[in-house]
């Protein structure tokens, strides 16, 4: 069994997932590819499965947080030193794959590689609408100040991370729209993340998770999270603390 | 409005949202439950201190006494936050059942291929179902509390 894995999830992708799964085993031939089928009504799990990935199906739809953290288990579950989550839409080149992991290798202080569409050297690639650019621009310039180091594409969900990163997600991973809280989790367990620039590709099929309707509430659950974040001084979640469901505690 | 009672109004809403702001920190409530409440608090505290809105609000829909607009819009909030609930807990029944559901099917998946493959030693004990809980017990639960403590 291999050493790597790649994590896709994926809602309701029929139409993209089996080229998604094919490049990634053409392109990462050592990577085991699984993919978390997140409550689709399509076909999305049997034609993952044709391409030859294994198939994590879950029962209903989670959420993009939720259907991560299945893969990070199954990861720390199955004894993978280096996971790396590609979207099933397509976006995500998994060209790439091979040069986060080379970039980790070279420079193992890091737990965890993303690959961003804002870094020189990406610039003709898909870099989402005018609009979203703006909202990812401010995360951007948040995270950065509250890491210290600079962040451009803190949404970029193509990110390759260590055994260490796989510990700590499988444990804690924020629920709806979760990549800028992520880097800032990362960062409150002292371990370090950087970037390296990648060209991303429009989605070929589907919808996106953050449809027209939802950049406000994405916005405004975002914020709210990593202003809250600043104050928790602790990570709740380092071994012997609190079980995975915390809000199981009343009053 | 009476000055003593909005500096009423607003501790008590500046409490609210300051237990709302320590349950999210310690991660007890999920800011997607968070926000409804921050919505209702602010609305709230809005009122409160910006005198004339209240009685302008009031004016407007013939309510002659303000601070009962004040309790009309409370009451439209709670109403809001309850429905929102209803909705909320059917989704998590709903879920729950799916859950069940197939957690029930890869048991017996479970069992079938324990059986097929004579590993469950005695057949009459995973034969059924109900004993698979007990008498599988000694196997599973354990392997799921130590998934647990590893995990959490």
């Amino acid at each position: 069994m291999s050493q790597h894995v790649a994590i896709v999830p994926a809602h309701n992708e029929a139409g993209a997932i089996a080229g998604t799964v094919r490049e990634i085993r053409e392109h990462a031939p050592d990577f085991d590819v699984l993919v978390i089928d997140d409550g689709s009504t399509d076909g999305t799990a049997a034609r993952a499965r044709q391409a030859g990935a294994r198939v994590l199906t879950l029962p209903f739809n989670l959420g993009i947080g939720g259907a991560v953290q299945s893969g990070y288990l199954w990861a720390l579950e199955h004894g993978y030193q280096i996971a790396v989550q590609v979207d099933g839409d397509g976006q995500h080149d998994p060209r790439y794959i091979r040069e986060l992991l080379e970039h980790l290798r070279a420079r193992p202080e890091f737990n965890m590689v993303t690959g961003s569409r804002f870094l020189a050297g990406s610039e003709d690639g898909y870099r989402s609408s005018a609009p979203r650019r703006a909202g990812i621009g401010l995360f951007a310039r948040i995270v950065s100040v509250i890491t210290g180091q600079r962040v451009t594409d803190p949404t970029s969900g193509f990110r390759l991370t260590n055994r260490r990163g796989i510990e700590l997600f499988a444990r804690d991973y924020p629920h709806d729209y979760p990549e800028v809280e992520a880097i800032l989790l990362m960062h409150a367990h002292r371990l370090r993340s950087c970037e390296i620039p990648v060209r991303m590709r429009p989605r070929t099929s589907g919808v996106s998770a953050i449809s027209s309707t939802q950049p406000a509430y994405y916005m405004i659950k975002v914020l709210l999270a990593v202003f809250v974040g600043l104050f928790r001084a602790k990570p709740n979640i380092d071994p012997g603390d609190r079980p995975p469901v915390t809000a199981e505690h009343t009053i | 409005m009476e000055t003593r009672l909005r500096i009423a109004a607003i501790v008590a809403t500046s409490g609210l949202l300051l237990v709302i702001f320590e349950l999210v920190r310690r991660k007890r409530l999920m800011e997607r439950y968070a926000l409804l409440w921050l919505l209702a608090g602010t609305t709230l505290i809005v009122l409160a201190v910006w005198k004339g809105l209240l009685t302008t609000l009031a004016n407007k829909v013939g309510i002659f006494y303000p601070p009962s607009a004040l309790f009309a819009v409370a009451l439209a909030v709670i109403l809001i936050l309850l429905v929102h609930f209803s909705l909320v807990i059917s989704r998590l029944s709903d879920q729950n059942k799916v859950l069940a559901q197939r957690v029930g099917m890869l048991q017996e998946r479970l069992e079938a291929q324990e059986r097929a493959s004579g590993v469950a030693g005695d057949p009459a004990e995973a034969a059924t179902g109900a004993d698979a809980g007990a008498g599988g017990g000694q196997e599973r639960p354990s392997t799921i509390e130590e998934e647990l403590s590893r995990t959490g």
